[in-house]
């Protein structure tokens, strides 16, 4: 049995190798579910209901799926190019702690204040992966690493500032950021839910990495950097150029996520604030096949995954903690997916 | 800031050096065989954290001790075949399945745990590795301490790295394991299998990960917690590149390491005013320093996560 490229991937393909990733890994952590001694489909039932099933769960499925989209694009765009950026939970949140600092003393009006503290919170996730990609560019250091070591750094950071400089002092007890002034709250999308317009803003961010990765010559020397980085310098694309603009954009939209998070649901910065989107940031990307418009899709099925595996451990008593078993084994499965739709199994 | 110098002579400070540098002892000799012979396993972090899970569940439910670091390197063996199937003949990115494991195992540890241990208002606890009297002289000054009053799998892991080192260096099946990591084609063709090589390696260095992370509940804790590895796993991958992939580097490595963080701890209650989340970033920022310093000169095994395809170039 060997492996032979495929010079083309059919449609069909594409899409039936995310949901067979998916069902394959539903099955695996039915076993698991069998094991706390509760029917598979009683507990998926409920995880389907608990994240779909009225309006409210609905809603809340969609807030949780808006930083997904973000911190999903993110991976998406640094794993086209080979840059393996695992840092996507720090970058959330030098972008969640960099709006509620500034937003909580900018004194301009919302409708300008919102952009600036977007644009403040897009730098400070690109900058915060730019210092990585230099070090892998200069020095030859693995991003990995580096990315990932930087996660603990600024979590500390953060903890840093909300105890000391940035402490709310009206949050009792909990250690909690100044909040943002209220002018800059992003709007609600549904009027008496926490969904807001950042649902619409990740979804336009969507369109437009689309339309960079597709339609203009940066997008295309990312795709060349990452399918061929030897092919692609001789070609005369300049890769550190690339892995650069790359690397950029990616912490951009991940710094992008935490500004949303903070303006749109929290207000103020917490330790706690994310429940790990950078890392599931990653999972979003892979189920997408790194393409846009799935990540979109990939962070609704992710936000339903871990929304509605809470309303499935209260009523079944099975640990919530098979939310991320089950995201985890989608992407090992997902994996494997991919390689069916890029090789050709040969006898 | 005499406070600070004072530490330095402080025994107890250099006592807790070793035990603190155990962990990432096994961590840096399992991520270096791996990548030794050609795979990069970012799986560490979440077999470190299935390590210290399993292990101090077959404690918990009444094995001994030595049996428990052997179920945690059993669990850690099949999380690192399952690594290797997916990256040696599947050929899949190194990087992507070794986060999808480390994501995959921790999950799994704390579902288990939560599943099968009944968890109160305090973590329900074992009775751990004690302290050892090696050759009977733990009581001489200063270096009874330090060196002869170690929990058994501290030596456990010393005598480790002096196996590692010879069998890489000295053996056969070493001169085999690095050559699969330079060169598998010239492997092939002395008529060995590099496929089989690198499954080996990875299930080797995977189970010893484990058991560096079931250290962490059977000897320095007792008592099983989420997120107690704490990126562990990530400072032994930057430690394999600081040893130049050497286990006698790495040993040195994590020692050095186990030092500056048993200082910090102590720093912050010796000098006051400074954020405590200073000191605790500092090992984090140590790490990334000794990337930097030594990646220039790095001698990366040259087919280091480079897939090898039968008959493909």
């Amino acid at each position: 049995m060997r492996l032979e490229r495929r010079t083309y991937v059919p449609l069909y393909l594409v899409v039936i190798a995310p949901l067979a990733a998916i069902f394959t890994a539903l099955l695996l952590a039915a076993g698991l579910i069998a094991a706390a001694g509760v029917n598979p489909l009683t507990a998926y039932g409920e995880m389907l209901t608990g994240a779909l099933g009225s309006r409210l769960s609905i809603t809340e499925m969609l807030t949780r799926a808006t930083p997904l989209i973000f911190t999903g694009l993110a991976a998406a765009v640094a794993f086209r190019a080979r840059l393996w950026n695992i840092g996507g939970e720090g970058q959330f949140f030098v972008g969640a702690l960099i709006t509620a600092w500034i937003g909580h003393s900018l004194g301009v009006p919302g409708w300008i204040g919102i952009p600036i503290l977007m644009l403040a919170g897009m730098a400070a996730g690109a900058a915060l992966l730019a210092g990585p990609a230099y070090m892998r560019l200069r020095f030859g250091v693995d991003e990995v690493v580096t990315t990932l070591l930087l996660n603990f750094i600024v979590i500390l950071f953060v903890g840093l500032m909300i105890e000391g400089p940035m402490r709310d002092p009206m949050a009792f007890g909990w250690p909690s950021s100044v909040p943002v002034g209220g002018e800059y709250r992003l709007p609600d999308l549904i009027p008496r839910t926490r969904l807001h317009i950042g649902l619409l803003i990740a979804i336009a961010a969507a369109g437009v990495v689309w339309l960079i990765l597709a339609r203009t010559v940066f997008g295309a020397e990312t795709r060349a950097a990452g399918l061929n980085a030897g092919a692609a310098a001789f070609a005369g694309i300049s890769l550190p150029k690339t892995i650069m603009g790359v690397a950029l954009l990616s912490g951009a939209l991940a710094g992008l996520a935490g500004s949303v998070e903070v303006m749109g649901v929290t207000a103020g910065v917490t330790t706690t604030m994310s429940p790990g989107f950078g890392y599931a940031g990653i999972v979003v990307a892979m189920l997408a096949a790194l393409h846009p418009a799935g990540v979109v899709a990939a962070a609704v099925f992710v936000a339903t995954v871990f929304v509605g595996a809470d309303a499935m451990s209260r009523a079944t008593g099975v640990p919530s903690f098979i939310a991320d078993v089950i995201v985890a084994l989608c992407l090992l499965t997902m994996i494997v997916a991919l390689l069916f739709t890029t090789y050709r199994v040969r006898r | 800031m005499s406070d600070a110098i004072d530490l330095l002579l402080n025994t107890s400070l250099w006592a807790s050096v070793l035990r603190i540098a155990t962990p990432l002892i096994f961590g840096v000799l399992g991520a270096l065989l791996c990548e030794r012979s050609g795979v990069l396993n970012l799986g560490i972090e979440g077999i470190m954290t299935m390590g210290a899970m399993s292990g101090w569940l077959a404690v918990y439910m009444g094995a001994p001790l030595l049996v428990g670091l052997m179920i945690a390197a059993l669990c850690g063996a099949m999380l690192g075949l399952l690594h290797a199937i997916l990256t040696v003949p599947l050929g899949l990115s190194q990087h992507v399945s070794g986060l999808g494991i480390t994501l995959f195992a921790s999950a799994l540890a704390y579902y288990l745990y939560r599943l099968l241990v009944e968890v109160g208002d305090l973590p329900p606890t074992i009775e751990p590795f004690q302290p050892l009297d090696v050759l009977g002289v733990s009581d001489i000054p200063i270096l009874g301490p330090i060196l002869f009053s170690q929990a058994l799998p501290t030596y456990l892991a010393l005598f480790a790295v002096a196996v590692m080192a010879y069998v890489l260096a000295r053996t056969p099946l070493g001169l085999a394991i690095r050559m699969t990591g330079e060169n598998p084609h010239a492997v092939e063709a002395q008529g060995l299998n590099p496929i089989r090589i690198r499954i080996g390696a990875v299930v080797v260095g995977s189970a010893l990960m484990a058991v560096g992370g079931a250290f962490l509940t059977t000897t320095a804790f007792n008592s099983f917690f989420p997120g107690m590895v704490q990126g562990r796993g990530w400072i032994c991958i930057a430690l394999v590149v600081f040893a130049s992939w050497r286990p006698g580097k790495a040993l040195i490595g994590a020692v050095l390491f186990a030092f500056f963080d048993a200082y910090q701890l102590r720093l912050q209650t010796a000098i006051e005013g400074v954020p405590y989340q200073l000191f605790l970033m500092a090992p984090y920022v140590l790490s990334i320093v000794a990337l930097v310093l030594v990646a220039r000169r790095a001698e990366v095994p040259a087919a280091l996560m480079a897939p090898y395809r039968r008959g493909e170039r």
